[in-house]
Formats: structure tokens, C-alpha cells, sequence
């Protein structure tokens, strides 16, 4: 049976310079992926791809989500099929209630998808009843979106987003990055709070640390562009011990 | 110098219509014979300077000879017709409990208006009759000491037929905000030639809102309006300009003001509507304490031609300015911004700030920012800044990837640039109507 996400033989280019040699990577629903791998090794272009940010050429290849082209849908279609990124760099969004863009964002997908907007009544409930179970605090809702947020806040902000918008296909761009380890460890527990039979997550990330608190049942190791090696969990912890130099090709 | 420089030109078929206009009208114009002199004067300043192009330097990306190719005929006082075109499109426009006084084809409609029983302090009286009464003031009607501050605020000057005078007595804090509108029925294009004074004196409050639209879809038609602004000492004048003149018009606005000691005055002016806009204000600080924020945002799309220019004169010591400018451009749409700030030797402690911001949606979109600071004191804080790109494509990406089709996620974005400006609004009844009319421009260029 083909998996929810299956990546074949993907080719991406950036002006002209080829960063993704042919990648491929099967996850099913219900797995977590982490994808580890030196700086420059293609990961956040993976995720961007996969989200459908613009500058990125496909040149082969292809990725199937629940089996439709994933690369030919719109940022948003996809978005609306359950594909949500985790962005690495959340941004400040000056002017744009958090609550404005919540509401725009869930109903545009609902929108999509064919089912009714919610009424005030019903998102404003939604809304208390998600932030209540992360813990997330009434004020940070009443500001612009990330605006002035500290680097735990914007990717609580994340999660919070993710558990609002209830994707089944989760892309965790380097969640680590800018976190001590108490906020590391708040926005973990946000994201194990959403692992379900239902839903999929590629964790991707530089550091084994990350993988302390979402443990992943598959862990890839990526480099120049490509998976060099797949494993189970304690593929991460060997990471930890030897590097990436075996397989950047860099001595130790 | 402009004069010397026109003077070599022929006279355009506009100049030349505007001549015979001004004639044939001058018997009819309202006005004692003191207006009548004014009238005359202020229509020879017009003809020695002429429609103003790209050689002169205030004018400079707004080449009005070029742009005005034709002068149309005064529109004739509204018929049944008219009044009832106008009255329909009032509707929508209704601003909360807003005292509403009416202007359609340039003329002042009591039938549309609710100039009955005013609050205390408060005088409401058609230009019209004022300008015909005995004591009709001449000076203060004058936008500034110089009446020829420019060409085509004399042109208004010679040829304005009605508007309203407002008068709030002193320490008067009018809670109710006067909403003028000007409407164009839609009849034969023309033109209309409207004038208003708003003078407050010390200590009074006045909310005032003006608004521009039509009656009726692509009709040419030309507007010329002047507001003349006094406030006196410790006045507060919140005022909203709401430009959604039909897209084939010409508006050319004039806002000259003077503030005296520790007066304050809050401006917005939003700009949609007209092929060819020009919003041109002159201020000028005469007492010292005196601040005044300008807001403005020009929502343009097509090939319309928006120009927005501020001069503000920092006279006396002691005062303040801000100056927030955003413009949002799609399709060929030019925009233009310049705000000269003049401090005067004596104006020390002045604190004058510009801040002017673009976005332009497609490649051939234009924004033309010209700041001029002329400082002549040495303890002063002046300041400006001028940015204009693409919408954040980082932004819109994030709302993208939330789900937001790219129309819905660039009107986010539209929405919170120009938010900035509007959410500066006080009153929140004008405050919204100010988002419904950016709502409008937004739900305009999707369609």
C-alpha cells in the first residue's frame, strides 16, 4: 500500500543549482519521520517544496500526498489537503490581528475543502478549547500575528495553528532552532499532544536533541541532497556519538 | 519662475474654455460686489500662471495641462432628477448618526441635508448665501494671506459656487460629527467648483468628514474643492477625507489651514476614486504648541493617476507634525507623494516627521515620492523616509501556506498596511467607514 506522503526520485533546483539529487521518502499515517542532516544538506528545501514555496524548480521526480501530484496544487490547496509546515523562521505579521488571521485561515480551508465557516461563536470556542489544552495564553492571542513574540512564543504560535487547522500531514522545519530547553520542551509537548493514528509528522532537524522529546518511530539521515541512510530511533543517538561526517564525506 | 515660464506657452483648449467659463458664469456667481473684485483677481492669477505641468516644480508629476485636456461647463443647479440619483447613493454611505449636509453638482441640497437646529455653538450656513450676504468674510474665505499660493485654488477662488461655512463657538465640543458629501449626480459631465469653511474657535472640538462619490458610472465629470481650516487656540479639528469619485473624474482638492496656539489637528485622507486626483494641502503653524497628524493612503488601480502633496510651514517655535503616506498601486497605476516641510528661522523646537510607504502589485505600477525638508532653524528635529517594493512574498507565503488563496492573502496584506493609517481615525464610527472604503478598492480590483 503506498503511503500518505511518497517522494520518488525528487530534483530540485535553486537558480540554477541543484540542491535535491533525487530523493525519495515514503511515511505513512500514524508515523513520525524525523529527517537529520548537516547544515546545507537540502532539509529546509525539502519542507519548503513540500509547502510550495515559489523559487523552488521541480526538475524530477514527483510527490504524491494520499496519492493526488502534491506539486501541482497551490500553497493553499495544499494546505487545505492537511499539508502544514511548521515554519523554522515564523514571521512577524505587523497589522494582522492573531485572531483575524486564525479565523481567515481555518475558514479558507473548511472553504476549500467544502464544509461551512464557522460562526464567531463557534471559532471563538474552538480557539479557548485548543489554546487551553497547549496552555498557550489568552493575550498572545489578542496581538498581531508573532508580533514581538519571543522565538518560544512564535513557535507555541505554531503549534497552536497546527492544532487549530487539524492537518494530517505535520512538516516540522528545524522547531529547535532559536529555543533554550524549556521552550524546546513546551512546544514539544504541543506537538505529542497531536500525534494521532491519523496523522503523519517529518521532523526535520540538525540536532538529535529535538528527538528527546518527539521520539520518532523512523529517523533519516540526509545528505547532499539526498537520504543516505534510514533506521529506527537509535539511528539518532548514533548521530550524536559519530557526526555527519561519513556521510558528508568530511573528515571527523 | 513658474509665471515666467508659462507665459511662453499658448493657451491650452482647457485654458481657453476655462476663460469663456469664467464669463459667461461671472454674472450669475454668487457674491457682493467685494466677491465679485475677488472673484476677478483671483481669475487673472489663474491666466497669468495657467493650468499648472511638468516644468513647475510643485506640480511636477501631476502635468494638469496634459492631464486636463478639456475644461467642462459648470454643472447646472440639480434638477429633480438629480437630487434623487443623489439621494439614492446616499444610502450606502450613511455614517452612524453623523449630521449629514449634502453638496450634488456643487450645489449645497437643504432636501438632503440636516441643517436644522444645531448643537450650541454650532453655525451651519450655505457658502452661497454667505458669499451674497453685506459682511461676507472675504479674508477668512482666502486660504492663506497669499491667495495665489496656487493656480488652481484661484481658479476655485473665481469660479466656487456653494459649499458650507461652519462656525464652532468657543470651548464648543460638538460630539456629532458633520459628514460632508459631495455627490455628482451623473448627468452631462461637468464641472463643479465647491468651496467650505470650517473655523473653530478657541477651545472648540469638531469632527468633520468629507466624502466624494457619484451617482451615477463613467461619467466624466470635474471636481474643484477647497477647505479652508482656522482653528483657533487649543482647537481640535478630527478630520477624514473619503475620495471615491467615479473612475473616469478629475478631483482636484485644496486643504489649506491655519492653526493657532496649541491647536490640533488629526487628517486622514484616503484617495480610490478619479482617473486624475490631486490632494494638495497647505498648512501652516501660526501659534506655538500646535501639532498636527496626517494620515493619507492612496488605493489605486487601473490607470489612475493619484498625487497627494503636503506642504506644511512651520512658522512660530514649538511645534509638531507627523506625516504618515502609505499608497497601494495595481494594474498602471501612478501615485504620487510630496510633502515639503518649511521650518522658519524662528520655528526652533520643531518636530516634523515624514514617513511615506508603497506597494505596488505589478511591474508597471509607478510611485513618485518627493520629501523636501527646507529647515532654516538649528534646534529642530526633522525626519523622513520613503520606501515602496512588492508585497512581502515571505508574508504571503506564510498566509498561503495557512491556506489563504493569493487573492484573500494579499488582502490581508493590503489590509494591514494601510490599516496603520486608518486605525489612527479617533472616532470609531469614521474609523470604520474608512476600512468599508479600502474594503471597497480591494473588493474593486479582484473583480
Amino acid at each position: 500500500m503506498a503511503g500518505m506522503l511518497e517522494i520518488r526520485n525528487l530534483q530540485v533546483r535553486v537558480e540554477e543549482r541543484e540542491i535535491l539529487h533525487g530523493l525519495s521518502l515514503s511515511v505513512n499515517k500514524g508515523e513520525v519521520h524525523a529527517i537529520m542532516g548537516p547544515n546545507g544538506s537540502g532539509k529546509s528545501t525539502l519542507s519548503h517544496v513540500l509547502a510550495g514555496k515559489p523559487g523552488y524548480e521541480v526538475t524530477g521526480g514527483e510527490v504524491l500526498f494520499n496519492g493526488e501530484d502534491l506539486l501541482a496544487m497551490e500553497p493553499d490547496e495544499r494546505a487545505a489537503k492537511g499539508v502544514f509546515l511548521a515554519f523554522q523562521y515564523p514571521v512577524e505579521i505587523p497589522g494582522v490581528a492573531t485572531m483575524t488571521f486564525l479565523r481567515t485561515a481555518l475558514n479558507a480551508q473548511r472553504k476549500a475543502r467544502g464544509e461551512g465557516e464557522l460562526s464567531t461563536p463557534e471559532f471563538m470556542k474552538k480557539v479557548r478549547d485548543v489554546a487551553g489544552r497547549l496552555g498557550i495564553a489568552q493575550d498572545m492571542l489578542k496581538r498581531g500575528v508573532n508580533v514581538g513574540f519571543s522565538g518560544g512564543e512564535k513557535k507555541r504560535n505554531e503549534v497552536l495553528q497546527m492544532a487549530l487547522l487539524e492537518p494530517s500531514l505535520c512538516i516540522l522545519d528545524e522547531m529547535d532552532s532559536g529555543l533554550d530547553i524549556d521552550a524546546l520542551r513546551i512546544a514539544s509537548e504541543g506537538v505529542n499532544l497531536l500525534r494521532s493514528p491519523d496523522r503523519a509528522m517529518v521532523v526535520i532537524t540538525h540536532y538529535q536533541r529535538l528527538l528527546n522529546y518527539i521520539v520518532p518511530d523512523v529517523v533519516h539521515v540526509m545528505a547532499k541532497g539526498r537520504i543516505m541512510k534510514s533506521g529506527g530511533k537509535e539511528l539518532a543517538l548514533e548521530l550524536e556519538q559519530s557526526g555527519y561526517a561519513e556521510y558528508t564525506g568530511a573528515a571527523a | 519662475m513658474a509665471d515666467n515660464m508659462t507665459s511662453g506657452l499658448e493657451k491650452t483648449g482647457a485654458e481657453q474654455a476655462l476663460a469663456q467659463g469664467f464669463a459667461a458664469a461671472r454674472p450669475r456667481l454668487p457674491g457682493a460686489d467685494g466677491v465679485d473684485a475677488l472673484r476677478a483677481r483671483a481669475f487673472g492669477t489663474f491666466e497669468q500662471k495657467g493650468l499648472p505641468h511638468r516644468r513647475v516644480e510643485d506640480w511636477k508629476y501631476t502635468d494638469l495641462r496634459a492631464l486636463m485636456r478639456e475644461a467642462l461647463p459648470m454643472a447646472p443647479l440639480p434638477d429633480k432628477d438629480a437630487l434623487a440619483r443623489a439621494q439614492a447613493v446616499l444610502a450606502p454611505h450613511a455614517l452612524g448618526n453623523a449630521r449629514r449636509i449634502v453638496l450634488v453638482d456643487g450645489a449645497l441640497a437643504p432636501q438632503l441635508s440636516d441643517l436644522d437646529s444645531p448643537e450650541r455653538g454650532l453655525s451651519l450656513r450655505p457658502l452661497a448665501a454667505v458669499l451674497a450676504s453685506r459682511d461676507a468674510p472675504v479674508g477668512a474665505l482666502m486660504a492663506q494671506p497669499d491667495e495665489a499660493v496656487d493656480p488652481l485654488l484661484s481658479l476655485n477662488t473665481a469660479l466656487m459656487t456653494d459649499g458650507i461655512v461652519i462656525d464652532v463657538a468657543e470651548n464648543a465640543r460638538i460630539a456629532r460629527p458633520v459628514h460632508l458629501v459631495h455627490v455628482a449626480s451623473g448627468g452631462e459631465p461637468a464641472a463643479m467648483y465647491t468651496r467650505s469653511l470650517v473655523r473653530l474657535a478657541a477651545g472648540a472640538h469638531l469632527t468633520l468628514v468629507e466624502q466624494f462619490v457619484a451617482g451615477a458610472a463613467d461619467v466624466a465629470y470635474q471636481v474643484n474643492d477647497a477647505l479652508v481650516m482656522e482653528l483657533g487656540a487649543g482647537a481640535r479639528l478630527d478630520h477624514s477625507r473619503l475620495m471615491e469619485d467615479d473612475m473616469a473624474a478629475i478631483n482636484v482638492s485644496t486643504l489649506a489651514v491655519k492653526l493657532g496656539d496649541n491647536a490640533h489637528l488629526a487628517t486622514f485622507n484616503l484617495t480610490s476614486g478619479a482617473s486624475v486626483s490631486r490632494y494638495q494641502a497647505f498648512i501652516r503653524f501660526e501659534g506655538s504648541g500646535a501639532n498636527v497628524e496626517t494620515n493619507g493612503v492612496n488605493l489605486l488601480k487601473g490607470s489612475q493617476h493619484g498625487d497627494t502633496s503636503m506642504f506644511l510651514d512651520h512658522a512660530v517655535p514649538g511645534c509638531s507634525s507627523r506625516e504618515v503616506f502609505r499608497a497601494v498601486l495595481d494594474g498602471r497605476a501612478r501615485s504620487v507623494f510630496q510633502g515639503r516641510i518649511v521650518v522658519r528661522p524662528d520655528a526652533q523646537k520643531t518636530d516634523a516627521r515624514m514617513m511615506t510607504r508603497a506597494i505596488l502589485l505589478t511591474d508597471e505600477a509607478e510611485s513618485d515620492s518627493k520629501p523636501e525638508l527646507e529647515i532654516y532653524a538649528d534646534d529642530v528635529a526633522c525626519s523622513h523616509g520613503s520606501t515602496s517594493g512588492a508585497l512581502d512574498q515571505g508574508l504571503l507565503f506564510y498566509l498561503r501556506a495557512r491556506g489563504l488563496p493569493e487573492p484573500e492573502a494579499q488582502a490581508m496584506l493590503i489590509q494591514a498596511f494601510v490599516g496603520e493609517t486608518i486605525e489612527a481615525i479617533a472616532d470609531d464610527v469614521v474609523r470604520e467607514a474608512a476600512l468599508q472604503a479600502a474594503a471597497r478598492y480591494l473588493t474593486a480590483r479582484r473583480t
